[in-house]
């Protein structure tokens, strides 16, 4: 295998991405695929705002509405926003910390396509019967009631894809602890390592519930259990439980990357070392800790008792305390600073506002007797909304435009960013602010219509124009990246100018095995320290050059996957007692397990680069930047 | 790949010294085998007495508890050199753990 690029067929190049183990392209499946799926839940959006425009409209039916309303959560969440998360962290945490590859690249290929598979099945629910309609929550004694294969959909796909993410987290965890270039101390990792490592973690710890959770309903729907049926004997409230362990800290999984992103872009758009590194990185591992001691705020109405009402009312409170310290910090790195608004930074300077304003009504809802009154309203669906699109979607956004240009050697456009920018920014508040006073005037959520006579007619109306501006927004950008990789104008290796991390030391893309010698780090913004020194090469080498070891591509994660899709509807289709459905079952894990056992048996060593073609790569290379 | 093995003879020192610490670590082991089967004596003598159950149900669970961490220190050398981070997750894992049981023992089943 050569190391020198060659123009591939389509073929060849679809063939070179199902098999491939290198972090780089599998980041960019996780952002085309959650990319699309990102495309779907926001298409779902739009569906809801319709439905919801005026008072009475019959454009969908209630049942068409729930399904809508689930789909677009559980797509939102779980298959767009996460994805493309782990796609930024694949693509730039191995650079980050001076690594080649990751820890488990055979893993990492696998848990993208346990996702991808997870995703397409959950998705197919809507040709096959009808989605899931129990909401993103799927709270049991609702789902355990649902008609159809609906939830067996959601249980199923969820299972796999939640798979592929624990993997992803343990595979991040291991590259972070043990792949780190020498120099690289803990407290010299970028920040957005350090996000990603937490949120790993928080991924490993907050996994196993939601998989023993939907263990219980697939068993409780499939196979005749009743963990959560009340009339045998079974306690409805410890889905409500799993699910939360689980969906709180998922909360954090979201959020503190999207904040180290936002990390990234103050320190290098305000050419400025982030203020107050050490608090930012113990806020972070402290949001972390108390991520899992405040799960039972989503469920003060179930009636825990005024105990547990005031114990898990005053440890969501505490959260706002490290968030505030990351706020201050952010603000005072700006504070001074040579600041140039590019696209990223317009995003990262409105995210602060935005999500502060998302902060505060958490803060508000942690009050357990106010939350009496907000629960279940448009209140709540406004907050959830500040904060995940006001601070996840919106460092996707900035993290896209930052990014692109390491992932793909290109620059996305300044002038269409900028309007993409304003379009979502508008419509967003437009949407979303408005949303808190219906909740205050007592609209419920999930209703799939309203009487002309309950006076939320207009506000309602508001809040659909409000999505508009947010689709054209999504549209100018998919019109960005279209025109972007027609004009294909390469870039050099620190397209922003001010990159102050290693991943700005080599070239965009950065070669399959990204350093030809693994670098020296001497601190904190590595690449900016040498650049400040005068050093031409970006960095210091660790080792002389050398021949590189690298790992095989591999199509066995694609095969097992697809044995685990095929299982499920195998699964899924034996409790309506069809005779090839045992058939199918049997013959999805013979699959997997076939294909497990030749990934066992048959050693794989992988292959070497030699010096030689390394010192070719180096003659066509641009190492200084410009 | 490329690079040499490295030989390393040990000097007189060095054995010398290698020797004491593996005399230290078989102490070790053999005091914590004998605590640990003098704790499970107790567990099985407190049971053969016929305390109250209230009583023998939290003693017998401190006691497992003290088994675990001894285990896990003496027999499987997490008192070694960097085994910090794994100390740290396990750590980590069993008090997410214990929260959730205990919540669950409070505000679900009591």
């Amino acid at each position: 295998m050569s190391s020198i690029a060659q123009k591939k067929g389509f073929g060849a190049t679809i063939w070179d991405f199902m098999t491939t183990v290198d972090h780089k392209k599998i980041a960019i499946l996780y952002l085309m695929s959650g990319g699309f799926f990102f495309l779907v839940g926001g298409i779902e959006a739009m569906l809801i705002r319709i439905q919801l425009v005026k008072a009475g409209n019959d454009f969908l039916s209630a049942g068409t509405f729930n399904e809508v309303i689930t789909m677009h959560g559980t797509t939102m969440i779980f298959l767009a926003s996460m994805p493309i998360l782990l796609a930024f962290m694949n693509a730039v945490m191995p650079l980050q910390i001076g690594a080649r590859d990751v820890a488990f690249p055979f893993l990492n290929s696998l848990g993208f396509w346990l996702f991808f598979f997870g995703g397409i099945f959950l998705n197919l629910s809507w040709f096959m019967g009808g989605a899931p309609d129990a909401g993103w929550t799927n709270y049991a004694s609702l789902a355990l009631a649902s008609e159809g294969h609906g939830i067996d959909f959601y249980t199923l796909g969820l299972t796999i894809s939640g798979f592929g993410t624990l993997i992803a987290g343990i595979n991040f965890l291991v590259t972070i602890i043990n792949m780190r270039a020498p120099g690289m101390t803990y407290m010299r990792m970028p920040l957005f390592t350090w996000t990603t490592f937490v949120a790993s973690a928080l991924i490993l710890l907050a996994f196993p519930p939601l998989t023993v959770g939907l263990f219980f309903m697939v068993f409780d729907r499939l196979f005749g259990a009743s963990f959560f049926a009340v009339e045998m004997g079974g306690n409805t409230i410890i889905w409500e439980h799993l699910f939360w362990i689980f969906g709180h800290p998922e909360v954090y999984i979201l959020i503190l990357p999207a904040f180290g992103i936002f990390s990234e872009i103050f320190a290098i758009f305000s050419r400025k070392r982030l203020f107050g590194y050490t608090a930012l990185v113990f806020a972070t591992i402290l949001i972390g800790f108390y991520g899992f001691m405040v799960w039972a705020h989503h469920m003060f109405t179930v009636g825990l008792g005024p105990t547990a009402n005031a114990v898990f009312a005053l440890a969501t409170m505490i959260i706002a305390v490290p968030t505030g310290i990351k706020i201050f910090n952010w603000l005072l790195t700006i504070w001074g600073g040579n600041i140039s608004f590019s696209v990223p930074m317009i995003y990262a300077v409105a995210f602060i506002p935005t999500f502060v304003a998302g902060g505060v009504t958490g803060v508000m809802q942690a009050i357990a007797p106010l939350d009496y009154q907000l629960h279940d309203s448009y209140f709540i669906v406004a907050h959830f909304h500040y904060v995940i699109v006001g601070g996840v979607v919106l460092a996707i956004l900035a993290g896209t435009h930052l990014y692109w240009p390491k992932m793909f050697g290109t620059m996305l456009s300044e002038k269409l960013g900028k309007w993409t920018f304003w379009f979502f920014f508008l419509g967003f508040h437009l949407t979303f602010f408005i949303q808190h006073f219906l909740g205050l005037m007592g609209m419920p959520r999930r209703v799939y219509t309203f009487g002309a006579d309950q006076g939320w007619d207009l506000f309602n109306a508001i809040s659909s124009s409000g999505a508009i501006l947010m689709a054209t927004g999504v549209i100018i950008l998919l019109v960005n990246v279209v025109m972007t990789i027609v004009k294909n104008e390469r870039i050099g290796n620190d397209p922003w100018g001010d990159g102050r991390t290693l991943e700005w030391a080599i070239p965009s893309p950065p070669p399959f095995y990204n350093f030809a010698q693994t670098p020296l780090v001497r601190g904190l913004d590595t690449y900016w320290i040498e650049k400040m020194d005068g050093n031409k090469k970006g960095m210091i080498f660790a080792e002389p050059l050398g021949d590189i070891h690298m790992p095989n591509g591999s199509i066995i994660p694609f095969v097992i996957s697809l044995g685990m899709f095929i299982a499920s509807f195998g699964a899924l289709y034996f409790m309506d007692g069809k005779p090839w459905a045992l058939a199918v079952l049997i013959g999805g894990l013979t699959l997997m397990f076939a294909s497990m056992l030749v990934r066992s048996l048959k050693d794989d060593l992988g292959f070497h680069i030699t010096k030689a073609e390394l010192l070719e790569d180096a003659k066509g290379g641009n190492t200084d930047g410009h | 790949m490329a690079h040499d093995t490295h030989v390393h003879v040990r000097s007189q020192a060095e054995f010398e010294y290698v020797k004491k610490k593996r005399a230290e670590e078989m102490r070790g082991h053999l005091a914590t085998f004998a605590i640990m089967i003098f704790l499970t004596l107790i567990a099985f003598t407190m049971v053969a007495a016929g305390f109250s159950v209230y009583l023998i149900v939290p003693i017998i669970l401190l006691l497992a508890g003290i088994q675990v961490v001894l285990q896990l220190y003496y027999f499987m050398h997490m008192s070694g050199k960097g085994h910090g981070m794994i100390a740290f997750f396990m750590f980590s894992g069993m008090f997410v753990a214990f929260i959730t049981v205990l919540t669950f023992v409070t505000i679900i089943w009591w």
